[in-house]
């Protein structure tokens, strides 16, 4: 059993991760991947770890939150205060953002969590709105001007390893009995808390969770565009991340992947015309629900991938061979 | 030692009171059957035994462990006293494999934490086994295990049904609760349905409580049987009492 982290297809995923990796950095080198393309993967990496971390609340466990801009918030303010006004290395600024956003996601998570449905939606809508008004009410991070001069730190290595770190772990949280027991409220709360479940717990622990992964974008975003100013992360972004989510597939990782990566490149091209990028996005959402309802990917995830199978059966990794 | 004692047991939703005074013991390893006309509070008395209300007046005792009206103890708790359930309207986990529903009866005796799960540490592997192994097993017992990867919601519904009882008995429980088992049953199915209850009673050690209106399974399993009519235990005692108790025969057919 110990052997399993050495098993055929970790090894196969292990290399393509560090090929990826390498194949990118030294284009990037060369020139072939200039400013402009680097901008948008930077952009694809922050909407996947927010969209995964997302997907872990809402798609997963089934708590439909339309704040977590608001978690982003708050993890890419305590990364700007910690690098510009405290001069702190940018591990400690994504540690902060991390644990800062964290924090807030238990703080609203355990009186909120205990609504349900459309009221839920409305509770974390509010609270995005509250991070956004206390960020313009704030003079030390500068208001609504925001804050500026931001060091730049984030790039192609730091994007990558963090989204790695971010799938992987999520990844592992949901094929674990923790995971199962989210979905399992998701699917029926009554019978999942009749089997022993605690759902208040669970469903607070996947929100913590979430907002953990949502701090850590938020870190990598003030990181990179040097300024962060409290409307970047309003009501917009929140249903933003939903939209690549509930595109991608709800309840699927690989599908918010794939969700962040058509969806970042669509609205890339659409930059030149930023007023019809939200009836694009509207049509583009329209046509997945009439076509493909469970969204992209639907129930197909990582673990179905044939590449990373052995033998043709799901679960490969719980079974032990 | 009665494996369950509940005394003065009330329960009132606003101004209707749907159980009121009941009062009834439950011996290890019986099977006992719970009828009554609809409405007439089996389901309420089911939804206080697993903790899902808490009762307005009176108590359970359920293997010296009291619980009493004041103290408001959580329906997930309720499985560490060993009671398990299966619903009226059967609820599994529709999108979630065969196998993982099982699991998740097992919930309570998976012991790793989330830094195994998420570093998979080799306890997270070893532990995750144990319990394949043991669902499976479970699964084979109910003719289920080839369909173990299959999705629950895409079963026939007495597999369905069959599935429930499974993921019920995964917690290892000492009192099984049964709400209506054969609700849609064919008579076949009630059959086979019938020698499966009294077959994992003695394979599981069981002390088994069902909910049921059809007659014949009741009058066939069941020991002992309590009846309920207006929140109110009319009477108990063996099928062949209950049968000819006047009180009963006036409860289901009307009368005088």
């Amino acid at each position: 059993m110990n052997t399993n982290l050495f098993r055929r297809r970790n090894i196969l995923s292990l290399f393509i991760i560090v090929f990826l990796y390498i194949a990118v950095q030294l284009m990037s080198n060369l020139g072939i991947i200039d400013s402009y393309i680097m901008l948008n993967l930077i952009i694809i990496g922050i909407n996947i770890i927010l969209a995964v971390s997302l997907n872990l609340i809402t798609g997963f466990t089934g708590q439909f939150s339309l704040g977590h801009a608001a978690f982003m918030s708050i993890g890419a303010y305590a990364s700007a205060i910690a690098t510009t006004k405290l001069e702190q290395p940018f591990i400690v600024g994504i540690l902060m953002a991390a644990v800062s956003a964290a924090v807030a996601g238990v703080i609203i998570g355990i009186p909120t969590l205990r609504l349900k449905g459309d009221y839920l939606a409305i509770a974390t809508l509010g609270f995005g709105e509250i991070v956004r008004i206390i960020g313009l009410n704030v003079d030390y991070v500068g208001g609504a001007t925001g804050l500026n001069d931001i060091p730049q730190y984030t790039n192609w290595t730091w994007i990558y390893f963090m989204v790695i770190a971010t799938v992987l772990i999520i990844k592992n949280f949901i094929n674990s009995y923790h995971g199962r027991a989210c979905i399992a409220i998701k699917e029926d709360e009554i019978a999942a808390e009749a089997m022993g479940v605690n759902t208040t717990y669970y469903k607070v622990l996947a929100f913590t969770i979430g907002a953990l992964f949502a701090g850590i974008a938020g870190a990598l975003y003030a990181n990179y565009f040097y300024f962060i100013k409290p409307d970047s992360f309003g009501f917009m972004k929140s249903i933003d991340i939903l939209v690549i989510v509930v595109f991608g597939g709800m309840g699927s990782i690989l599908g918010s992947i794939a969700g962040a990566v058509v969806l970042s490149i669509i609205s890339a091209f659409l930059q030149s015309i930023p007023e019809l990028r939200m009836v694009v996005y509207a049509v583009i959402l329209f046509l997945i629900m009439v076509y493909r309802p469970n969204g992209l990917l639907g129930k197909f995830d990582l673990k179905d991938l044939k590449l990373f199978r052995k033998g043709g059966k799901v679960n490969a990794g719980i079974k032990g061979e | 030692m009665p494996v369950l004692r509940v005394s003065n047991l009330s329960m009132s939703f606003g101004g209707i009171k749907a159980l009121s005074n009941i009062n009834l013991e439950v011996e290890r390893g019986e099977i006992i059957g719970l009828i009554g006309p609809n409405g007439a509070g089996k389901t309420t008395f089911f939804n206080l035994l697993t903790g899902i209300y808490s009762p307005t007046e009176g108590e359970i005792e359920y293997n010296l462990k009291k619980r009493g009206t004041s103290k408001n103890i959580k329906p997930h708790k309720i499985i560490g006293y060993g009671i398990s359930r299966t619903f009226q309207n059967i609820r599994l986990f529709k999108n979630m494999t065969v196998l993982e529903n099982v699991l998740i009866g097992f919930h309570n005796n998976f012991r790793y934490g989330l830094g195994a799960s998420v570093l998979r540490l080799p306890f997270f592997y070893k532990n995750e086994k144990e319990a394949y192994i043991e669902a499976m097993n479970l699964l084979s017992i109910f003719s289920l295990s080839d369909k173990a990867d299959e999705f629950a919601g895409n079963l026939p519904y007495g597999e369905q049904r069959k599935l429930e009882i499974a993921r019920a008995l995964a917690a290892e429980p000492q009192l099984l609760l049964l709400d209506e088992p054969a609700a849609g049953m064919n008579p076949r199915e009630t059959q086979e349905l019938m020698e499966l209850i009294k077959w994992i009673k003695d394979r599981f050690n069981l002390t088994i409580i069902l909910i049921e209106h059809d007659m014949s399974l009741v009058m066939n399993v069941c020991k002992r049987i309590f009846v309920f009519d207006y929140g109110i235990l009319i009477a108990q005692g063996t099928p062949q009492e209950i049968q000819n108790n006047p009180a009963v025969i006036k409860a289901y057919l009307g009368g005088e």
